[in-house]
């Protein structure tokens, strides 16, 4: 992983996700402010997951677990999607919340997925 | 399932992938480490996905009773696991569980969830009002 754009990725999954948590206890339905930062996370997991192939081949390698980091990366990817799916099927200020919890979750395992990727394993 | 159930849905949701992921791996990785430990994980990942299941089903009777089985038996494991983890660390020393020290490595949401899942069971007691008679028993609802 890259550092700097691990901090970028947590950084603004932190940002939409308090921005949505917010809003949606604040009453606001989703709306294109929040599905597109929803939508900028999951290009940024994308992104992440064309490095995490190209970085060992260019010497940087995981220090820790592999099998983990993938299972923590895709696991990030499949979040964003599915938390805007579950939450639109009903429109409400919950579905707003909703989509804050998911990228909360996300900046939590990027951050996770950063500590496997530099720690070596016990 | 609407407003904020569907909220603990997405959080047990969580809850189940990052407590399935984790199992997944230690099982995968060194299972004979810590075999009572990677147990555990895995029976909490299954709790958590059978909570899920069974909260976003609540509507129906059946599926009402297992939320609430599986939701006790998830407090109880979070108070039991999280309570030896402190009092017998070695059982755990190897590497942790989601329960390990009341799910302190989640921030404490697995000690919380099951409070937030009984308010919610208890407050739709009678499970959702239907917009329409239920006639197909098998099947997905959503």
């Amino acid at each position: 992983m890259i550092e700097w754009f691990t901090l970028v990725q947590v950084a603004v999954a932190c940002l939409v996700g308090l921005l949505a948590v917010i809003l949606g206890l604040a009453g606001r339905r989703p709306s294109d402010l929040t599905v597109g930062g929803m939508a900028v996370i999951l290009l940024l997991l994308i992104a992440q997951v064309v490095m995490a192939i190209v970085a060992p081949f260019t010497g940087n390698e995981p220090a820790g677990s592999a099998l983990e980091y993938w299972v923590y990366l895709v696991s990030a990817v499949l979040l964003p999607p599915a938390a805007v799916v579950w939450a639109l099927i009903e429109r409400s200020r919950w579905s707003t919340v909703i989509m804050g919890i998911a990228a909360l979750s996300v900046a939590v395992m990027v951050w996770r997925m950063q500590v496997i990727w530099t720690t070596p394993a016990a | 399932m609407t407003g904020i159930g569907r909220v603990l849905v997405v959080v047990y949701a969580i809850m189940a992938l990052a407590a399935t992921g984790r199992s997944f791996v230690q099982i995968v990785e060194d299972f004979d480490a810590a075999p009572l430990a990677y147990t555990l994980s895995a029976a909490s990942a299954v709790v958590y996905i059978l909570a899920t299941v069974a909260l976003i089903q609540s509507a129906s009777q059946a599926w009402y009773v297992v939320a609430w089985i599986a939701i006790c038996f998830e407090l109880a494991g979070v108070l039991v696991v999280g309570t030896l983890s402190l009092v017998m660390p070695e059982l755990f020393a190897h590497d942790a569980t989601v329960w390990s020290g009341y799910g302190y490595g989640y921030f404490w949401v697995p000690l919380v969830l099951p409070f937030v899942g009984i308010w919610w069971l208890v407050t739709h007691r009678d499970g959702a009002p239907e917009p329409v008679p239920e006639q197909i028993v098998e099947g997905s609802s959503w």
